[in-house]
C-alpha cells in the first residue's frame, strides 16, 4: 500500500497538471473569444524582458522552498503563488507555534494546513476587495496608509528573524552579515532578492556543515 | 467585437480560475487535517493553526489586493485578479505587463483597449512564471525523497540543513531592508520597522514565557507585524 507521502505526490501531480492546464487556458480563452492571437514576436519580446530572471528565480525557488514547505504545501504554494511574502512565512510560523519539525510528517501536515488556509483567506480578501473596489480603492491608496503597505516585508521578517535567529544565532550570523554587506554595497539588488535567497541558503548550509563537523552546533 | 478588459466573459474566466484555487486549497486542507487526526495530532493544535494563519494572512493579503488595484488601472480587474490568485506576485506581474507594453509601443497610462496587446500581455504573464510549476511536477518527489534520506541517515544534520534554508531566506530579506540607507534618514524606515517588529516579538515572547500568556503564542507574529505596520504609518511622516 502506498504511504501518505507517496499518495500526496500522486494527488499533488494530478492537481499540478490541472493547474498548468487552467493557467494556460486563460490566455488561450482570451485569444479564442476575442479572435486576438498576438504575434509571436510580441510575446517573445515581452518574455525577453522577464523570462531570464523569473524563469531562473522560479526554478531556484522550488529547490529552496520545497524542502521548507513539504510536499503537500509545495504542490499548493507553487500554484497559489506569493510564496516569499506570504506562504513560506505562514508555514514557518505555523510549524514553530505547533512545535513540529519541518520535514517530519507532523511538519508536513501543519505546513499544508497553513498554506491552504492562507490561500483561502487571500482569495477571500481579494474577492471581497474586488467586489468593493470602488469603496476600497481610495482607502487603500490613501497616502497615510502607504508606509504600511511599503513595509510589509520588514514587518513580517522582523518578527520571524527574532524567533529563528535567537535560536540559531551561530548559523545565522554569517549569512546575515554577508547579506547586509551585499545590499549595502549593491542596493539595486533589492529588486532581485529572490535570487539571493538560495545564495543565503548556500552560505548557511556551508557554515552549519563546518560548525557541525567541529561539534559546535 | 468591441474589447472591454472588464467584460462579463473575462470575469467568468477569472471566476473559474478562482474556483479552481479554492477547490485545490480545500482539498489539501481537508486531507492534511484528516491525516493529522489519523496520526493522533491534537485537534486543538490543528484548529489553532487554521485560526492563527487566517488572522496572520489578512494584512499581506490586503497588500496583494493593492497589487490587483495597481494593475487594474490598465488591465481591468479580471486579469490581475487571476494573475495574483494563481502563481503570480506583483513583483513579477507588473514588470511582465510593462515590458510587453513597451515592446509593443503601448503606454500603460490608460486602460488597454486593443485585444491583441491584452492577449500578448496575458501570454507573457503566464509563460514567464510557469517553469516553477513544471519543476514541481517533475522534480519535487525526487527532491523530497532526497531530504527524507538525508534525515534518515543523520537526523540532526537533516534538521540543521532545513534550518539553514530558513535562515538563508531570512538573511536575504534582512539584508534587503538595508538597501535604501544611502538615501538618507527615510531609507532607515524599513530598518526601524524591522527592529520594532523584532521588539514586539521579543515582548510577546516575554509575556508568553514569564507571564504565562499562552494564548498569545498563536498571534505573536500577527501582533508584531500589525504593530510594526502601525509604527511605519506613524514614523514615516515624522522622518520621511
Amino acid at each position: 500500500m502506498k504511504s501518505y507521502d507517496d499518495r500526496t505526490h500522486t494527488v499533488g501531480r494530478i492537481w499540478m497538471v490541472l493547474a498548468i492546464s487552467v493557467v494556460l487556458a486563460v490566455p488561450v480563452s482570451i485569444c479564442v473569444y476575442y479572435n486576438a492571437w498576438p504575434s509571436l514576436t510580441a510575446v517573445f519580446k515581452g518574455l525577453l524582458g522577464v523570462a531570464p530572471i523569473f524563469w531562473t528565480v522560479g526554478i531556484i525557488e522550488v529547490f529552496t522552498y520545497g524542502p521548507m514547505l513539504g510536499s503537500g504545501g509545495s504542490y499548493l504554494a507553487f500554484v497559489t503563488g506569493n510564496i516569499t511574502n506570504l506562504k513560506a512565512p505562514s508555514a514557518l510560523n505555523a510549524m514553530e507555534n505547533a512545535r513540529v519539525r519541518p520535514g517530519s510528517e507532523e511538519g508536513e501536515i501543519i505546513s499544508t494546513i497553513a498554506i491552504a488556509t492562507s490561500s483561502l483567506v487571500t482569495t477571500a480578501v481579494i474577492a471581497l476587495g474586488v467586489l468593493g473596489l470602488s469603496f476600497l480603492t481610495p482607502l487603500l491608496n490613501d497616502p497615510v496608509l502607504k508606509p504600511a503597505f511599503d513595509n510589509i516585508l520588514p514587518a513580517l521578517f522582523g518578527g520571524l528573524a527574532v524567533v529563528y535567529i535567537s535560536k540559531n544565532w551561530k548559523i545565522a550570523l554569517t549569512p546575515a552579515v554577508f547579506m547586509v554587506a551585499l545590499f549595502l554595497c549593491v542596493p539595486s539588488l533589492s529588486s532581485s532578492v529572490g535570487i539571493l535567497v538560495p545564495v543565503g541558503a548556500l552560505i548557511s548550509i556551508g557554515v552549519v556543515r563546518l560548525l557541525y563537523k567541529k561539534g559546535l552546533v | 467585437m468591441q474589447f472591454n478588459p472588464n467584460s462579463l466573459f473575462l470575469f467568468c474566466v477569472a471566476g473559474a480560475v478562482i474556483l479552481f484555487v479554492i477547490a485545490q486549497s480545500i482539498f489539501f486542507l481537508v486531507r492534511a487535517y484528516r491525516r493529522g487526526c489519523a496520526i493522533g495530532m491534537d485537534k486543538a493544535v490543528l484548529r489553532r493553526t487554521v485560526l492563527s494563519t487566517a488572522v496572520f494572512t489578512v494584512a499581506p493579503a490586503v497588500s496583494i489586493l493593492l497589487g490587483v488595484i495597481t494593475l487594474a488601472k490598465f488591465l481591468g480587474i479580471p486579469l490581475p485578479w487571476v494573475r495574483l490568485s494563481i502563481i503570480g506576485a506583483i513583483t513579477y506581474e507588473l514588470p511582465a505587463a510593462t515590458t510587453t507594453a513597451q515592446a509593443l509601443g503601448v503606454s500603460l497610462s490608460e486602460t488597454i483597449t486593443d485585444p491583441r496587446v491584452y492577449s500578448a500581455i496575458a501570454w507573457v504573464m503566464t509563460l514567464g512564471i510557469m517553469p516553477g510549476m513544471f519543476v514541481v511536477l517533475f522534480a519535487l518527489k525526487k527532491m523530497q525523497h532526497g531530504i527524507l534520506k538525508l534525515k534518515t541517515k543523520d537526523s540532526k544534520w537533516g534538521d540543521l540543513f532545513l534550518t539553514s534554508l530558513f535562515l538563508g531566506m531570512i538573511s536575504a530579506f534582512l539584508g534587503m531592508v538595508f538597501s535604501d540607507i544611502r538615501s538618507g534618514l527615510p531609507g532607515f524606515i524599513p530598518i526601524f520597522v524591522l527592529l520594532f517588529s523584532a521588539l514586539l516579538m521579543g515582548i510577546c515572547g516575554f509575556l508568553i514565557r514569564r507571564c504565562g500568556w499562552k494564548w498569545l503564542e498563536t498571534y505573536a507574529l500577527t501582533v508584531s507585524m500589525l504593530g510594526s505596520l502601525v509604527f511605519a504609518v506613524i514614523i514615516t511622516p515624522l522622518i520621511g
